[in-house]
């Protein structure tokens, strides 16, 4: 049978991004030195990723990449990402008490990991059970998949910057490719030196506000760690209280950091440049912003009439005090764009306010940022189009397209955004049917609110839900079948849905 | 003087004629059957062959013409060919052109694209409609004076209240003057005791203010134009939507073509585009076309602009406006119903007579299609009306010549008998058509 797609060129360029993934393992064996642990386990890792880089770039040492290849490509990068990114935990939990050590808990994690999702199933987070090295590579798989690990080879391969626009498109979140320069790796390159200064800028406060006495938990480690994780929208934390851990301070100096994480990074190209309108007009970034605004004030009102009990972390005692602002600005500003940090147990507000949350994390990031979701731009699309529809149905004759900031969205694009967003509600509907199926035959009858939570904070890698799932609980009682469909959901919900189906499509079915 | 024209189409042949009379006019097109028939039916030299190329440029006496007049139906080929005249002689150039995208390249920078003058067809018929438009009741209207002055033409009719009224009765503005009545299509200079009639069309020229002020004594119910349906997405329909969303007048665009609607609706956020067959009655009266303060007929055809124009005018449209483009059926659309035929070409002529007198006007304006001129004039050292009192220098000037305001430094002073005019000064004036070489000459 023909596969009607060069797959060797695919799986050949696969291999020379392995290469370069098994430099990026060089940080945590340097983290292994520096806190004096076992440098084994780094160095193997290092030695395997190569030789399987080598061995796959072998298999076509010339790639040539058309749009079929960038979607096989692309689909196929991000999972052999999550599959090598497990050989650490393999081996660091090898013959020890690690959850890690179960093959299928660790592609969950390394999937969460590089898709930025943050939901872990690792049963204790603490440096007893956890070298530093390993839990700072948990870190950097969310930082590598934060800007995109494709984006960042077109940035430094110039073999892959050929059909860089191709494998960007099928990428970069958001509905359509944008283009700053006319060289694509010049594009890639500077998002991610955007990506990159905001990460130094962030490790600067944090670690600043560590040495003036503001945050006596924010080492430089934690910094780095949590600089990983935060503009990436990610949500890792190599301590079990999340952000919870550190001070009001370091609290209130991350919530800007989180905010610009679900922005277009585009945009900062534009500011960069001095062109400060091109932000200020666009119509996603009003829309982002003003959501914050808008559901970090409601967020406020429901903790300020006592939404949420006292608790052991970051209990809310009612009242208008700062701690209710910090603690609804922080919830909001983490989860309305995927990122999942918590400072607070939200698990156990009221559940009112968990549904809000709920609501709030349908939203997502914008198209261009780290973050994951159904993305603000499309939700403005759905409903102009919704409300275009309602117009027309009783004014049959007038033709109205739909604009944003200003310009015509292509009726395509109208049509290719209802359809995704179709298609994620449906895939998240099935999901959390199939999740609260299979977890009922292992014995564990779930609330709603937790299987409907498992299923969003997967496919739209935001990573904590609620109940069990909460931001200080875990993934890991689920079973393996519900685990490797969540590995699935995040797979996709990284990509969009799209590239993963289309190969899917375009190979197997052939009625088409 | 010699001038070139390219294109001998309608417009080509229209400029040609109205030229033909005074200068030496030499008209240049690829189609030899229409060099043919100019050659016969006007006194003019025809050359067969590419406006845009050198050598037939040449053949037709390039280097010896003063003015150069692109006036095809190809917006490309005559801004070409103002180029290459540009580049192989001195001559003024003139291109007619249609798509505004044009316009305002042009307007970058002085002369860009070797153009000295671009007329944009569809720009100026969209302002010419809209200043009727915005003035109710008003036939005709045209700015002078950047605006300081304006001129415009009314009908009287058994309803409006003016009706009977002797000139001084009816003048109750200070900045206003009847300059003429056109009255059973002659035109008469109207006294202080002169009545206005049922069908009169009287020309007053004042300041916009007390035009304004004039019309609403004209038209005392309209309180403003707040539904505009545009009947007809062609360029001259798009300008119209285009300056009415500018001014923000809510209006309506049918266009049949889904394609084109698809078009309009895209480059007009502020206009709401229907598709639909815009004759269909069921359609506009689901539109309540009974509600509409002015329907604009821009099809693509005259007759059609007819039917739509009479339609919506039986439905109940309050004015009806059509777009007629050939020139001789501007009265008959008139007299069977439509309030206003508005001709494109009238504005390219406006702009072209502009340019083509001798001593230049600063704007001109045609009215009554053709019966008299409404004219801007910059007075220089030379002028007999320079330095005297107009009750004197009036004299000199042929009858029937009206001086309608002066702008002098930015200000609109008042013509009287004992005012004097100076250097500089800028005065609007209204001649019957015969007599208006007459009196350039003078001024």
């Amino acid at each position: 049978m023909s596969w009607r797609v060069d797959w060797q060129a695919s799986v050949g360029l696969l291999g020379t991004g392995l290469k370069y993934l098994a430099v990026t393992m060089f940080v945590p064996l340097f983290v292994a030195v520096v806190y004096m642990e076992d440098i084994w386990v780094f160095a193997l890792s290092i030695v395997l990723v190569t030789a399987l880089g080598f061995a796959l770039e072998r298999v076509d040492t010339d790639p040539d990449i058309g749009p079929r290849e960038a979607l096989v490509f692309v689909s196929l990068a991000w999972l052999t990402a999550a599959v090598v990114g497990t050989i650490p935990y393999l081996l660091a939990g090898f013959g020890t008490s690690s959850t890690l050590a179960d093959p299928v808990n660790a592609l969950f994690e390394s999937m969460s990991g590089f898709t930025t999702t943050g939901a872990t199933v690792m049963g204790e987070i603490s440096f007893e059970q956890h070298s530093h090295a390993l839990l700072i590579w948990r870190q950097l798989t969310q930082w590598l998949g934060g800007m995109g690990i494709i984006v960042l080879m077109i940035a430094i391969l110039p073999e892959v910057a050929v059909n860089g626009a191709q494998l960007m498109a099928s990428e970069a979140p958001g509905p359509e490719l944008q283009k700053l320069t006319p060289k694509i790796a010049e594009t890639a390159r500077v998002l991610w030196l955007i990506y990159f200064g905001f990460t130094l800028v962030y490790i600067a406060v944090m670690y600043g506000l560590h040495l003036s006495g503001f945050a006596p938990n924010m080492d430089l480690y934690n910094a780095v760690a949590h600089g990983f994780t935060t503009l990436p929208t990610g949500g890792f934390s190599p301590q079990a209280e999340s952000i919870a851990y550190f001070s009001a301070a370091v609290q209130w100096a991350a919530i800007p950091f989180l905010v610009v994480a679900g922005v277009n990074f585009a945009l900062f190209w534009h500011v960069l440049k001095g062109e400060f309108d091109v932000m200020l007009e666009n119509a996603e970034f009003r829309a982002y912003t003003g959501a914050i605004a808008v559901t970090a004030a409601l967020l406020s009102l429901l903790l300020v009439r006592g939404a949420a009990p006292p608790l052991d972390i970051g209990g809310v005692t009612g009242g208008a005090t700062e701690n209710t602002f910090r603690q609804a600005a922080f919830q909001i500003a983490s989860l309305l764009n995927s990122t999942g940090y918590a400072t607070s147990d939200f698990a156990q507000w009221d559940t009112h306010a968990q549904v809000f949350l709920l609501f709030v994390m349908f939203i997502g990031g914008s198209a261009g940022s780290t973050g994951g979701g159904v993305k603000v731009v499309r939700w403005l699309v759905v409903f102009k189009a919704i409300r275009r529809e309602l117009y027309t149905t009783a004014n049959p004759d007038v033709v109205k397209p739909v604009r944003l900031s200003g310009s015509v969205v292509d009726e395509d694009a109208v049509r290719g955004i209802a359809a995704f967003t179709l298609l994620y509600i449906l895939l998240f509907g099935f999901s959390a049917v199939f999740i609260s199926l299979d977890t009922a035959r292992i014995g564990i009858e779930l609330t709603t609110l937790e299987a409907v939570s498992a299923s969003l904070a997967t496919i739209g890698n935001i990573g904590p839900g609620f109940g069990r799932l909460g931001p200080f609980g875990n993934y890991l009682f689920f079973s393996d079948a519900s685990k490797l469909l969540m590995t699935f959901l995040m797979w996709v919900g990284r990509l969009e849905i799209v590239p993963v189906l289309a190969v899917f499509i375009s190979v197997f079915d052939r009625s088409q | 003087m010699r001038v070139v024209i390219v294109g001998a189409g309608e417009v080509g042949s229209t400029v040609a004629a109205s030229l033909a009379g005074d200068h030496e006019v030499i008209v240049i097109d690829l189609d030899s059957e229409r060099v043919d028939t100019l050659t016969y039916s006007l006194d003019v030299l025809a050359v067969e062959g590419d406006g845009a190329s050198v050598k037939t440029l040449r053949e037709a006496g390039i280097d010896d013409a003063d003015l150069l007049i692109a006036c095809t139906d190809d917006d490309e080929t005559n801004i070409v060919s103002c180029g290459t005249a540009k580049t192989i002689s001195d001559a003024f150039t003139i291109a007619r052109i249609r798509n505004t995208k044009f316009l305002d390249t042009w307007s970058q920078s002085e002369g860009a694209l070797g153009i000295d003058l671009m007329v944009g067809t569809n720009l100026l018929a969209a302002q010419s409609i809209v200043r009727v438009i915005g003035l109710p009741g008003a036939e005709d209207v045209d700015r002078f004076a950047d605006g300081l002055i304006q001129m415009a033409e009314f009908r009287i009719t058994d309803e409006t209240p003016v009706t009977g009224m002797s000139v001084a009765e009816a003048d109750t503005f200070d900045s206003l003057t009847f300059a003429a009545i056109i009255r059973d299509e002659e035109v008469v200079i109207p006294s202080g005791d002169t009545c206005l009639r049922d069908g009169d069309d009287v020309v007053v020229i004042g300041s916009p203010e007390s035009i304004s002020d004039f019309a609403r004594g004209i038209e005392p119910d309209t309180d403003g134009v707040s539904d505009v349906l545009i009947v007809g997405g062609n360029e001259i329909g798009l300008e119209v939507a285009r300056l009415l969303g500018e001014k923000g007048t809510p209006n309506r665009l049918v266009e049949p073509d889904p394609e084109r609607a698809r078009y309009l609706a895209e480059t007009l956020p502020k206009t709401t585009v229907l598709e639909n067959d815009p004759t269909d009655q069921e359609f506009l009266l689901r539109e309540h076309i009974g509600d509409v303060d002015v329907a604009i007929a821009t099809l693509d055809s005259d007759e059609r602009n007819l039917l739509s124009a009479l339609l919506s005018k039986r439905l109940g449209a309050a004015r009806s406006i059509a777009v007629v483009e050939n020139g001789d059926y501007s009265d008959l659309f008139e007299a069977v119903g439509v309030d206003i035929a508005v001709n494109p070409r009238e504005a390219i002529a406006e702009e072209i007579t502009r340019f083509t007198r001798e001593q230049h006007a600063e704007n001109v304006a045609i009215i009554e299609h053709d019966r008299a001129e409404v004219i801007e004039v910059e007075v220089d050292s030379g002028s007999v009306l320079l330095d005297r009192p107009i009750s004197q220098s009036i004299r000199d000037l042929p009858d029937g010549v009206v001086i309608g305001a002066i702008a002098r430094d930015g200000t609109y002073v008042i013509p009287r008998g004992d005012t004097v005019i100076e250097e500089n000064d800028h005065i609007v004036v209204f001649a019957a058509q015969e007599i208006v070489e007459e009196t350039m000459e003078a001024i």
